[in-house]
């Protein structure tokens, strides 16, 4: 059976801060997607052609959202590695106390 | 706690205690660690000290336990001379065990051997056969010949039967048999050899002889037929089997005795390190005549006097002896050294300080307000609440893993673990600060809603039609336009939608700049403060007059009405009149060149002329007071002094001199020491209120750095507009993550933190002698 500790204990602990950091951040900024805060208007990929709409702000709404989503599926997949992160912790600890 | 604004009141204590007790006294003082001994026989060397004997024994100590550390993957000096005796034994056993087991193998082998080939039949007979005259078959040679045998390594066999055959002329038979088992070289344990065993037959004594010799020259033990039997193999036979088990054995009672000694050689080594310190500072004592008992003396702070006496009679009563040590404190002339009592918390602030220079003793101790200043001037330059709430979040886990880090030896680590508090602060401070600039991750956060209004720009109350924004790159928002701005600004920080603006820079430039002089103005008054209450403790009134006023009446005259001018700006001056705002630089450049010009309308307010004019001389004036007034006054008095020799008046500070007897003022030397003083202090003025503006420059440093940064990395993920947006975002932001944390946190938190040192710099006292207590474990 294929040994499942892939990481040392050293990059589990960074995986697991990153992935928090990420979860907690990313989701945030979908948040702040989501309810189209002007500051992150640069950050939107809209083009000229957005601008000729026929509803004025809807398209850039869309647009909006799209970052947004986004932004929880890169999330959702943080928070995957954070778990992939925690049993690789478990793991280590594990495997300290038998060697012991 | 005032106790921390001053350095402790000291006092020297002369302490008289028996000699069998001196040592338990003062290993009692040492874990106490609140005592400084004084050197009673400063004229004596190293080897004419009374305890040098004890000091040598334990350096002898401290040398035995590192050869031994060197055994070790990792009460004294008997049980540590006996393990290494110990060790020295099993050693040399060891190597003999060793020895005998090759010896006895070679043996058996041979004796194999030679059981073999007196078992052959006569028929086979070996390809290398070398004899004189007769076919002879084996068993009669057995018994017509003797024979020798023995055991040869392998490489030097064909010399060896080179030798034989020059030597006996071919009159022997010669046989030789590799052997299967490898044996180990017992001198360079790393060589593993080949050996042969062989076998010689030949008639004659003196063949014998010779063939002895030479077996001799080539260091080879052989054996002659005479003590070779079948119960001799036997023995031999028993020998070889158990000789391995009393290697292994031996082996094992060796690792045996390092392990155990492993366990205690830490312990040990402290305790000799301990010991050792001891024996010093008792070589700083004085041996009365009776040789009954020891005088010492040692400053210690008056607060802990109790404490020391009690350490003492505990001391006392460990060795054993009916009298208890006696403690008489004693006046002095010397200036006793400075102890800041701190903890942990504020233990590194007082670092930092001392880094600087000691104050002297009693003086005002800048320590407690550094507490506040330091991590407020690095939050300044590093104002972002993002990396502030990173940082904090850090300092907060260092400090609550307390347990684990102090186990860590690593330099690294301690020096960061050492600088808990003074992170914890700056991470809190600089949060605020982010708050403040409104700046996080390089975003504005819109807390509150902005008091600026872009619709308002449009047609019916504003400028702007459709046609302008379509034929305009960029568009101003003009605050003088009714409904624009709000007219009450955003309630705590800066307005968010500077964030989108791109004449940002602009604005923040001018109001980073601003402050930084307001908070250079600030602390720099501050310190000239601090200065004053070390004159009314010292109680210096000409001090106050002749030195504290003009320093005070310059530096508010010049910058207080430069930072007085810029708050009167942001006040007074509308927007409407911002086309004609006035320059608070051109001001103040002709405000000191004494020239004004004609119209009087670009004037800040009325009187603003006759105001500057009285200002500039006034701090004109101050110059030649801080110069001259002081050692004037100083020259009458030692012309008074010197007409009335009864009166003792030492004008150095008291603090400073050394005995009673009043000393010579060499005038020169006082003009010339006002003089830098005076020049020091204003030049310092000058160049420390622009070097504040460093926290202008980081500052914008480290906005432009997080901005850039996040342009490069999330833009290019949040902006993308393929399907597979998510997952170029989740691996950007791992970049975006890691380089956050090295370039902005680690990077500018250093460079921030290195220029809040240097601003605090002004600090820096006389340098003192500092309490060095007597405490041997933190020499550790």
């Amino acid at each position: 059976m294929v040994t499942l500790l892939c990481c040392g204990p050293k990059m589990a602990a960074c995986g697991i801060v990153l992935s928090i950091w990420g979860v907690i951040m990313l989701v945030l900024l979908g948040i702040f997607f989501n309810v189209h805060s002007a500051v992150l208007f640069e950050d939107v990929p809209f083009t000229e052609n957005d601008f000729q709409d026929k509803n004025p702000p809807q398209e850039i709404y869309r647009l909006y959202e799209k970052v947004s989503y986004n932004c929880f599926i890169a999330a959702a997949i943080y928070a995957l590695l954070g778990g992939f992160s925690f049993c690789q912790v478990r793991l280590n600890k594990r495997k300290e106390y038998m060697v012991r | 706690m005032a106790l921390i604004f001053q350095s402790e009141e000291m006092c020297l204590v002369q302490l008289f205690f028996q000699s069998e007790s001196g040592y338990c006294c003062i290993s009692e003082l040492g874990e106490l660690g609140l005592v400084q001994f004084k050197d009673l026989n400063p004229g004596t060397t190293a080897f004419q000290r009374k305890f040098i004997k004890e000091v040598r024994r334990c350096e002898e100590m401290e040398r035995i336990l590192f050869a031994l550390l060197f055994f070790l993957p990792d009460p004294l000096q008997s049980v540590i001379e006996k393990v290494d005796k110990d060790l020295k034994e099993i050693n040399s056993s060891h190597e003999a065990l060793k020895r005998n087991l090759t010896e006895l193998l070679e043996m058996k082998y041979l004796l194999q051997m030679i059981q073999d080939f007196f078992e052959e039949t006569p028929i086979d007979l070996p390809d290398r056969l070398t004899f004189s005259s007769h076919s002879l078959t084996p068993s009669s040679l057995s018994s017509l010949c003797r024979f020798v045998a023995g055991v040869i390594k392998q490489e030097r066999f064909p010399a060896f039967e080179r030798v034989l055959w020059r030597v006996c002329r071919g009159n022997f038979f010669l046989r030789h048999s590799e052997i299967q088992a490898r044996f180990e070289d017992p001198v360079a344990t790393v060589e593993i050899l080949k050996k042969e065993v062989f076998i010689i037959f030949l008639q004659g004594e003196q063949f014998k002889g010779k063939i002895g010799k030479i077996c001799e020259g080539f260091g080879l033990t052989a054996s002659h037929s005479k003590a070779l039997n079948h119960c001799f193999i036997c023995d031999h036979v028993i020998l070889v089997f158990f000789s391995p088990k009393v290697l292994n054995q031996t082996n094992e009672h060796r690792h045996n005795v390092l392990t155990s000694a492993a366990v205690n050689i830490q312990n040990w080594k402290t305790k000799v390190k301990k010991m050792k310190a001891i024996y010093h500072t008792l070589n700083l004592c004085s041996i009365d005549i009776t040789q009954k008992l020891v005088i010492a003396e040692i400053w210690c702070p008056v607060s802990d006097l109790s404490e020391i006496h009690s350490a003492l009679i505990k001391g006392s009563e460990k060795s054993g002896s009916s009298l208890h040590p006696v403690l008489h404190r004693i006046e002095s002339q010397q200036t006793p050294p400075t102890f800041n009592r701190t903890t942990s918390f504020t233990s590194s602030f007082q670092t930092i300080i001392d880094s600087y220079g000691v104050g002297d003793y009693q003086e005002i101790n800048p320590a407690p307000f550094t507490i506040i200043t330091f991590p407020f001037l690095f939050a300044v330059m590093f104002g972002d609440c993002g990396h502030g709430l990173i940082m904090t979040l850090f300092a907060t886990w260092m400090i609550l893993q307390e347990g684990h880090f102090k186990r860590l030896k690593n330099e690294l680590s301690d020096t960061l673990f050492s600088g808990r508090y003074i992170l914890l602060l700056m991470g809190l401070f600089s949060v605020y600060t982010g708050l403040i600039y409104n700046d996080c991750f390089s975003k504005s956060l819109s807390i509150f809603a902005s008091a600026w209004n872009v619709r308002a720009m449009f047609q019916p109350t504003g400028p702007w039609t459709n046609h302008t924004v379509h034929s305009s790159v960029t568009l101003q928002l003009d605050p003088v336009s009714p409904g624009v701005f709000s007219g009450s600004p955003y309630p705590f920080g800066i307005d968010p939608i500077w964030n989108l603006s791109s004449n940002k820079l602009t604005f923040l430039n001018s109001y980073k700049m601003k402050m930084s002089v307001i908070f250079g103005v600030v602390h720099m008054l501050f310190g000239i403060m601090l200065s004053l209450g070390n004159y009314i403790h010292f109680r210096e009134p000409r001090n106050i007059l002749l030195q504290f006023v003009p320093e005070v009446t310059f530096m508010l005259a010049l910058f207080g009405y430069l930072v007085f001018l810029i708050i009167f700006k942001w006040c007074a001056v509308p927007s409407s009149a911002s086309r004609r705002a006035p320059s608070i630089l051109l001001h103040f450049i002709n405000m000191m060149m004494f020239s004004y010009p004609e119209s009087s309308d670009s004037f800040l307010y009325g009187s603003q002329k006759r105001v500057q004019i009285f200002l500039v001389v006034t701090a004109l004036l101050m110059v030649p007071w801080m110069l001259l007034v002081k050692p004037l006054i100083i020259l009458k008095e030692q012309k008074k002094e010197q007409r009335s020799t009864k009166e003792l008046v030492s004008w150095q500070k008291k603090r400073n001199s050394e005995s009673i007897q009043h000393l010579e003022v060499n005038m020169g030397d006082v003009f010339v020491h006002q003089a830098i003083h005076t020049i020091e202090y204003c030049l310092g003025c000058v160049s420390n209120t622009a070097s504040y503006l460093r926290l202008w420059a980081l500052s914008l440093a480290h906005a432009e750095l997080s901005e850039v940064l996040w342009k490069m990395v999330p833009h290019v993920a949040l902006s993308a507009r393929a399907y597979l947006g998510s997952l170029m975002l989740t691996v950007i932001f791992a970049i975006f993550a890691i380089l956050t944390v090295t370039i902005l946190l680690i990077m500018e938190g250093l460079s921030a933190f290195l220029h809040a040192l240097r601003l605090h710099c002004k600090f820096a006292g006389v340098p003192v002698t500092l309490f060095a207590e007597f405490s041997p474990e933190m020499s550790q």
